[in-house]
């Protein structure tokens, strides 16, 4: 009994203060550890308990010298075993109802919608809306690959709940249609990040986002398989050449964060990183302009590599310098674009 | 007298005259024998173990600083991708199924042979070039894709390492599959007389239940790399956007194969602890059937998890929660297992010997890992950390902690068997101290490495991480040193250990029942039940026996005709004095 | 014997008897067709992967098949599905024959059966060279290729086996009523690529 009591309390305690996530930057971030605590909590009691049994039995149960007879011959315990069976299936029943749930409240699900989120052809049939954005879309972060237009869809003109058509974790469902979310366009290539904001026409290496506003991510791939990764936000998707996912959020937390790749795509898949930066409404405003401004001046599509971490990513930079130039030979690049970063 | 010596008794004649001490040259070449066979495919796997395990201290030599400073980036992630290739398909799955599974089954059912000893000796005869064929990739460029090989990186990179590592998949898949089909006829048809399904061992248990997914599982890898082979040198597009193919119809395929094949690399090992652990404890397994059969019932839900791999590869959501719940609930009869397992030691008498000690050791560790899958079951969850350190931890945990250190106990406890001879215990105890230690040293940091952020098959990382890849590292030296007792203890025992005896560990399953080692058909007669196959302790009637999930009166179920269990015994051939 | 301080002679030849007398002894009995059996398992399951795939590129298409791929021919194909359907049948009268002891009729039989697989295979290499679509065309020709291109390696192999039996049939008393595992394994083997080829018919031209 005591036993019982001492093992709960370790095992709250330790479920609780683990210490061992990184900080929460998003407002899904805390649900993910929400649910993290709990498990950590039942896992730090079955550990303690096997580890328990075992220890004591080798100590408590070891043969004595001299001792050849064997144990009492125990076979089973009926209740024993029904015990031991509904207790771990409550458990597990209990964490995937809770998982349902976060995942629900992250906009995973949409109950509406779901016959829809079957694969690429019914989105791009679903979904045709999004023509016109097309226009507005820089070449260079346009879904190279497929015969398939992927839908960058624009929220505003689509009367359909976006998060739901789409793989990837969507949108929560009393935001789905608010107009102020901010839409960017992700492409994953070998070996880097390009972000296009398709309401102001800026494109960027990095990701920048206001506090607190809904982001919608329509993420793809133009050559293999990559994933974008923000431990920070407790959030990653895949990249996937010839399909769009979406992965929405609301920073919650100023800062700049790592973005990473998190999917094997060649050789310098650990230096496909760049920082997602959360500024307050006002900053994020300025620098859209900076950037709209830098695009003005000339600079047609130059990517903001300012404040890239150039001592990880230096190599990148003339390879990703020169999508701008030349955004329509990015198809023709791959996939020998392996060959194209210089020796480092 | 103790059930030992009523079996043994009963099987005098069974293990009757001297034999011929096999000649060594019989392990170098085509042999029809199935202990021949068990034999060379473990030292084959094991040598392949240690070709891995280089590659495994390459992997964290370079990881031990944040820099890339050891290999460069591309012979990296062709040192993972080899090193988990050669783990999965040249050591665990041959030295548990191929290894043990051949060694044990036929004796412990009773059998002279396998049903297709010729099959068999092809079945081993495909590991070592399947193996070479793999390693000789490296003068080619090996394959640099992970164990995964997801196109369109593998269709991309590197074209004649991805097409050996094809081929050699093939090549190992064929075999596992072949030895499969012997497993599954040996056991449903040739048991011995009087050894009813309930009366098997429960090695034979789990290894019906593997090989059931390795029949099932195996052939839809084979299509799988049919189609990649296609899309990589014929120019087809199955796997390639561009093309109108799919990558994620590649990793369905792949998935359904490589699920399952976890559990085909843990089954056995299940049905080994099953075996050793009462024969040390002393005591009879508890809860019999409920291990049987959860065996059953974890290869049946291993079939349909899958897509637990793809939770951020953008499957549909109402899969994901299905997947989800389906995976979680494997660990219904997986603990149904531990927890039968804890309570055969509990109250035993436990003689700690090494094989006893990496039974407890796989007890406990596999629990870890298996505990760190359910958590990596739930999709919120995963979505934070898929293709993280912390799946490469519980990968290692179940891998290593359960598999290896199972078969590491099967090592001890059936070297007698194997050989005739004891192996050193203190040795056996430094090695278990060693590998412990440094197993945990290894692989425990990296779940903190996950979750802070550090992803997987990189060559390079964050400098924040360095001080617990640094331990990660000395963890894996430590290991690395910890295999060479065992080695030492291996051939120095073999050569000149003490002779074992028949029985050395005074267990009642058959294959302790003939001489150490046992001759070429196994039994000279026809081996008889006499009791069933953990009943320790119940040679005094006096106990008061409790047994819940068998029919004493039952023949079938009271381990056959001559049980001395039974209730009523058949006077005229009873096993127990006392009932004649 | 060796020395036991035990009487053995009473206990073991006690137990040995009780177990004879259970089991009446069949010495080696012959597990070969169940091995049979369970190999096709697996052998049918790379086709479910191989079908499964072609499903999901169907079901994800947005147009199947793809713009551009010409119609494909029904006739031969259907008339080919004809013979490799009946060559079971025959098949199967070559199993009855050498039940009968008629080591003849199984000789005429499977060697019809053999002609009838070889001129399906005919039929499919004739299909082969007047389509108007290559392998890597587009998904659906690579998958039409792939798919009857893998089948009709195991009807290859099939003929084989069945020229293997009748090989052997030539020696006297090789097959007969009672040992003619060979015989039927080849018949097994054959009715199972029939099955499939049907599943695959269905697939790939019907639906
Ligand atoms: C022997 C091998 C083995 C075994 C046995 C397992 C067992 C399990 N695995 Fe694991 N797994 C791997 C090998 C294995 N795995 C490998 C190699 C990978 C990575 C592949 C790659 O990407 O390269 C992987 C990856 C992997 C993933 C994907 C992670 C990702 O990539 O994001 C998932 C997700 O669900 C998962 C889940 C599980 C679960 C739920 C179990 C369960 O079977 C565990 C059940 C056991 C227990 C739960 C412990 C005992 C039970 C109790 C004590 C009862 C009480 C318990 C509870 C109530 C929780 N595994
Ligand atoms: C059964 C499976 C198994 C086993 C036993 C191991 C054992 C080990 N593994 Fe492995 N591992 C995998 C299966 C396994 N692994 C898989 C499936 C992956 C995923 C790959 C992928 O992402 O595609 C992986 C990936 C993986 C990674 C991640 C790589 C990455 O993502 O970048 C790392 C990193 O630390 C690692 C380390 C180790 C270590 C230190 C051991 C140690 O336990 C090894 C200890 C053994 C030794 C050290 C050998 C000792 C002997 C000698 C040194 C003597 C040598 C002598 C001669 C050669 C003559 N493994
Ligand atoms: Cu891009 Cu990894
Ligand atoms: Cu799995």
């Amino acid at each position: 009994m005591l036993i019982g009591i001492v093992l709960t309390l370790v095992s709250i305690w330790y479920g609780q203060n683990h210490g061992l996530m990184p900080v929460a930057a998003s407002k899904e971030a805390p649900l993910v550890d929400g649910l993290f605590n709990t498990m950590m909590t039942i896992s730090t009691g079955l550990f303690i308990l096997v580890q328990g049994v075992l220890i004591i039995s080798a100590i408590k149960f070891r043969r004595r010298r001299g001792d050849e007879a064997d144990a009492e011959p125990v076979h089973g315990n009926i209740p024993l075993e029904i015990l031991w069976t509904a207790i771990p299936a409550i458990l597990v029943l209990g964490i995937s109802i809770y998982s349902f749930d976060v995942y629900n409240e992250m906009g995973g699900i949409d109950p509406m919608n779901h016959s829809m989120a079957h694969g690429k052809s019914e989105k791009s049939v679903a979904h045709m809306p999004g023509a016109a954005i097309a226009a507005t879309l820089p070449a260079a972060s346009e879904p190279l690959s497929t015969g398939m237009t992927a839908s960058a869809s624009d929220p505003s003109a689509s009367s359909q709940p976006i998060a739901s058509s789409n793989i990837g974790i969507g949108s929560t469902p009393e935001q789905q249609n608010s107009p102020t979310e901010l839409t960017v366009n992700v492409a994953g290539l070998q070996y880097a990040w390009i972000f296009t904001y398709p309401d102001t026409g800026v494109v960027s290496g990095e990701l920048h986002v206001p506090l607190g506003r809904e982001v919608l991510l329509n993420i793809t791939a133009n050559d293999v398989l990559h994933a974008f990764w923000v431990p920070e936000f407790r959030l990653k998707q895949d990249a996937i050449p010839g399909r769009q996912s979406e992965l929405s959020f609301t920073p919650s937390k100023e800062g700049e964060y790592p973005v990473i790749c998190a999917e094997l795509c060649g050789a310098y898949h650990g230096a496909m990183r760049t920082k997602v930066v959360v500024h307050s409404a006002s900053d994020y405003d300025a620098w859209i302009t900076s950037q709209q401004v830098a695009s003005a001046e000339g600079l047609q599509q130059a990517i903001a590599t300012s404040a890239v971490d150039q001592s990880v990513d230096q190599f990148l930079s003339p390879f990703v310098q020169s999508i701008g130039v030349q955004p329509d030979q990015l198809t023709q690049l791959h996939p020998a674009a392996g060959h194209y970063h210089p020796a480092s | 007298m103790t059930q030992a010596q009523l079996q043994e008794d009963a099987n005098l004649l069974a293990s009757d005259s001297e034999h011929h001490k096999p000649n060594w040259r019989e392990y170098f070449g085509f042999s029809t024998d199935h202990k021949v066979i068990g034999i060379q495919y473990l030292v084959t796997t094991f040598l392949f173990y240690l070709v891995g395990g280089a590659l495994a201290a390459a992997v964290r030599t370079e990881l031990a600083t944040p820099e890339v400073d050891f290999v460069s980036r591309e012979l990296y992630n062709s040192l993972f991708t080899v090193h988990a290739t050669v783990m999965i398909f040249l050591w665990i799955v041959p030295a548990t199924t191929g290894g043990f599974g051949n060694f044990l089954v036929p004796l412990m059912i009773g059998a002279r042979d396998m049903a297709f000893p010729r099959l068999n000796a092809i079945a081993f005869w495909l590991i070592p070039p399947g193996g070479l064929l793999l390693l000789s990739s490296f003068l080619v460029g090996a394959p640099a894709s992970g164990w995964t090989s997801y196109p369109p990186l593998s269709l991309v990179s590197g074209k004649p390492g991805e097409f050996i590592w094809i081929l050699s998949v093939l090549l190992l898949g064929t075999s596992s599959i072949l030895a499969a089909v012997n497993f599954l006829v040996t056991i449903v048809k040739m048991r011995v007389a009087g050894m009813g399904f309930n009366d098997m061992p429960l090695f034979c248990w789990a290894m019906m239940a593997t090989s059931a997914l390795a029949l099932i599982a195996t052939p839809v890898l084979a299509g799988a790399l049919i189609l990649l082979s296609f899309d990589l040198i014929a120019g087809t597009a199955f796997f390639n956007p561009t093309g109108g193919g799919d990558p994620i119809v590649y990793q369905h395929l792949f998935w359904f194969y490589s699920h399952p094949a976890v559990y085909i690399m843990i089954l056995p090992v299940f049905g080994m602890i099953s075996e050793i652990l009462p024969v040390h404890a002393r005591k009879p397994i508890f809860g019999y059937k409920a291990i049987a059969y959860s065996s059953l019932a974890i290869s049946f839900l291993g079939l349909i998890v899958w897509a637990h791999h793809m939770f951020t590869s953008g499957t549909p959501p109402w899969l994901r929660m299905f997947f989800m719940f389906t995976t979680m609930v494997i660990a219904v009869p997986t603990g149904i297992k531990v927890f039968s397992w804890l309570a055969t030691l509990w109250g035993g008498k436990l003689n700690l010997n090494s094989a006893l000690l990496f039974a407890m050791g796989f007890v406990s560790m596999f629990v870890v890992g298996g505990i760190s899958g359910v958590m990596v079951a739930a999709v919120p969850f995963d979505i934070h950390v898929h293709d993280t350190y912390f799946v490469v931890a519980h990968l290692h945990y179940v891998l290593f902690g359960g598999s290896v250190f199972g078969i590491y106990a099967g090592f001890y406890h059936w070297f007698p068997k194997m050989t005739g001879r004891m192996m050193n215990e203190t040795l056996g105890k430094i090695h278990f101290a060693l590998t412990f230690i440094g197993f945990n040293l290894a692989f425990m940091p990296m779940h903190k490495l996950g979750l802070e952020g550090m992803n997987r098959r990189v060559a390079e990382y964050d400098p924040k991480f360095a001080t617990l890849n640094l331990i990660c590292t000395i963890g894996t030296y430590i290991l690395a040193v910890s295999t060479f007792p065992f080695i030492y203890n291996a051939i120095s025992s073999w050569l000149s250990g003490p002779k074992a005896g028949n029985n050395p560990w005074r267990a009642l399953t058959l294959e302790w029942m003939t001489t150490s080692p046992p001759p070429v058909e196994n039994f000279d007669q026809d081996p008889i039940l006499v009791v069933g196959p953990y009943d320790y302790g119940m040679g005094d009637r006096a106990t008061n026996v409790d047994v819940p999930f068998s029919d004493p009166r039952e023949p079938v179920l009271a381990a056959g005709p001559n049980s001395a269990l039974r209730a009523d015994p058949d006077p005229s051939v009873a096993a127990h004095p006392d009932d004649r | 014997m060796q020395g036991s301080t035990i009487d053995p002679s009473k206990t073991v030849l006690n137990y040995h008897h009780a177990v004879e007398t259970a089991h009446g002894h069949s010495e080696h009995p012959d597990h070969r067709l169940t091995g049979v059996i369970v190999f096709l398992i697996a052998e049918s399951m790379i086709f479910l992967g191989l079908f499964s795939a072609y499903l999901a590129f169907r079901v994800t298409a947005p147009v199947w098949p793809p713009d551009g791929t010409p119609r494909l021919e029904l006739l031969l194909p259907g008339i080919n599905t004809i013979i490799l359907i009946s060559s079971s049948f025959v098949a199967h009268n070559a199993d009855t024959a050498i039940k009968k002891n008629d080591v003849k009729g199984l000789r005429k039989w499977f060697a019809i059966t053999a002609l009838m697989g070889v001129i399906f295979l005919t039929g499919q290499l004739y299909e082969y060279h007047h389509l108007e679509f290559g392998l890597t065309t587009n998904i659906f020709a690579s998958t039409f290729y792939v798919l009857t291109g893998f089948h009709g390696l195991h009807v290859t192999f099939g003929v084989v086996l069945l020229l293997g039996v009748l090989w052997r049939s030539l020696k006297a008393d090789h097959y007969s009523s009672e040992h003619h595992f060979g015989v039927e394994a080849a018949e097994l083997y054959w009715h199972f690529v029939d099955v499939v080829w049907i599943v695959l018919f269905l697939l790939l031209y019907i639906l």
